[in-house]
């Protein structure tokens, strides 16, 4: 192996190589700038931008509404997390039941799908309406009665619904011959689902689920129509006091900020989990 | 008449490992070349570097007197010529049998669906599998899957065609059906590099034999000389492992 040294040729073929691809990126970096200088260029020349500036964009502004801002988005952070919490959990529960057979769970596989039909039906900005409003009327012993409570409810319920169909279709992607030979080995319909089917379903729906959680951190906003004091509201109540659009701008920035984590770890974990199976597989 | 395709001091490797290592290889028109070998001694390998489904390291490849090595060469427009079909048949699965054969007909080489349509049920009855044209590949058996990815490889009239380990997946009595089209598309003078596990196979169709060990051509000849008083030990104790 230390004997071999590439010959003149191979030598030739690897500058070609380095230039084609010097040339790949010069032409995407080229294309990129050029799409947003001509995006920037009509924007800006619009007739209406001095108008659109001095309302959205407006320096001063963004620096003095970005502090509530910053205070607020913690609830929207927090809101997100305890949601993302119980819901991969109920999806999975509702997913499962659904793909059950057993004939006693019956019951269980018609509520599920009673529910996934019906949530998914509603606007989830209803369900905040009404589990803010209404839950709250029930007067129900030992439930608090506070609307950020109630709306966080209201997305996990309807959240819940979407990441279960997830789910579903992950765990039913996975090819029939894994679950024979899971029973032939003697595992039972449970085994099967949580240490063979589960796992590989859950890898193929990272991409799909993260879609569904970029979508619940900015579907935390809605608690604002609920009484909730989070970024959105809190923005809200600036530019009603002050007729500058601006901290929207800011809101949006910090959303952006949030979720484009987000997708990078999942890229990352999508792309390491592919390095790991498919090494060597052609 | 100038070789259809030649090797020249082909390396390959992935990271440290190297998989081929020297390898030289001249195809005639018309010829069978078979590859035998162990598992892991490069067969495959090989053929995926003939079709530029590899990067090489060193050396050259030229088909029809073009280099295609060169990393300027339209990858498409060669792989438009070399039929592949492979161990795991690699059938697309939402498409019939029939939309398997026509797919690339119709949309790399421009052929319009009536005709396409007409060569591929003409090669699929040749083969037996006319009944099958309509289904999906998941209803049909693992011998009829390969012999439905044998004519979607021939569908395009391919120039040269590779074929890896074709009959390693199948049972021992569906490996006779998919060798048979192998052997009339041999005597129809195709020209094919092909890896196997199939000795009797080999001794009966190859025009020549490589032996690969570690990466290396260790020995090439034709089958009779090959398979009767090989030349190299390891050879030899190849051949009486499988044989």
């Amino acid at each position: 192996m230390s004997d071999w040294s590439p010959s003149q040729h191979e030598l030739d073929r690897q500058r070609v190589r380095t230039r084609l691809q010097r040339r790949s990126a010069l032409i995407a970096t080229a294309m990129t700038l050029l799409v947003f200088v001509v995006l920037g260029l009509i924007v800006t020349s619009s007739p209406g931008w001095p108008n659109v500036k001095a309302y959205f964009f407006s320096w001063p502004d963004a620096k003095e509404s970005f502090p509530d801002i910053w205070d607020a988005i913690w609830l929207n952070i927090k809101m997100f997390l305890i949601a993302e919490f119980f819901i991969l959990i109920f999806a999975m529960l509702i997913a499962m039941a659904r793909v059950s057979r057993s004939p006693w769970l019956m019951p269980l596989r018609v509520v599920a799908v009673i529910y996934t039909d019906v949530v998914r039906g509603i606007p989830t900005i209803l369900l905040v309406y009404l589990f803010a409003f209404g839950m709250p009327a029930l007067e129900l012993q030992g439930l608090p009665d506070s609307p950020f409570f109630w709306a966080t409810a209201a997305l996990i319920v309807s959240y819940s619904a979407y990441v279960a169909e997830v789910f579903r279709s992950g765990i039913e992607s996975v090819h029939p011959s894994q679950w024979a030979s899971a029973q032939a080995l003697g595992l039972t319909r449970g085994q099967t689902l949580r240490h063979v089917i589960i796992p590989q379903a859950v890898r193929r729906v990272v991409p799909p689920l993260l879609n569904d959680f970029v979508s619940l951190q900015k579907d935390t906003a809605l608690a604002a129509v609920a009484g909730v004091f989070e970024a959105v509201a809190t923005a809200r109540d600036y530019t009603l006091y002050n007729f500058n659009f601006t901290p929207y701008i800011v809101v949006a920035c910090f959303f952006i900020v949030m979720t484009v984590p987000l997708a990078r770890l999942c890229d990352w974990l999508t792309a390491r989990m592919r390095r790991r199976e498919l090494a060597g597989a052609r | 008449m100038s070789a259809l395709l030649t090797v020249e001091g082909l390396r390959k490797s992935y990271g440290e490992k190297v998989v081929l290592d020297d390898v030289s290889l001249s195809v005639d028109q018309h010829d069978v070349i078979c590859l035998i070998g162990s598992s892991g001694s490069g067969k495959s390998t090989l053929l995926r570097c003939l079709n530029l489904l590899e990067d090489i390291d060193d050396g050259i490849i030229t088909f029809d007197g073009q280099e295609i090595s060169d990393p300027r060469v339209d990858a498409r427009a060669l792989r438009s010529r070399i039929g592949m079909v492979f161990q795991a048949y690699n059938l697309f699965p939402h498409l019939t049998v029939l939309e398997n054969c026509t797919l690339a007909p119709r949309k790399v080489h421009g052929v319009r669906r009536p005709e396409a349509e007409e060569r591929a049920r003409e090669l699929l009855a040749r083969f037996g599998l006319a009944d099958q044209a309509a289904k999906h590949p998941d209803q049909l058996s693992g011998g009829q899957q390969q012999r439905a990815a044998l004519v979607r490889a021939l569908c395009t009239n391919p120039t040269l065609l590779l074929l890896d380990e074709i009959t390693a997946a199948l049972d021992p009595e569906l490996v006779g059906e998919v060798l048979e089209i192998v052997r009339a598309e041999a005597s129809a003078g195709m020209t094919m590099v092909l890896a196997t596990h199939e000795m009797a196979f080999a001794r009966d169709v190859a025009t020549s034999v490589c032996f690969l060990h570690e990466g290396r051509i260790l020995e090439q000849g034709p089958p009779s000389q090959i398979f009767t008083d090989p030349r190299e030990e390891r050879t030899r104790q190849f051949l009486a492992r499988v044989l």
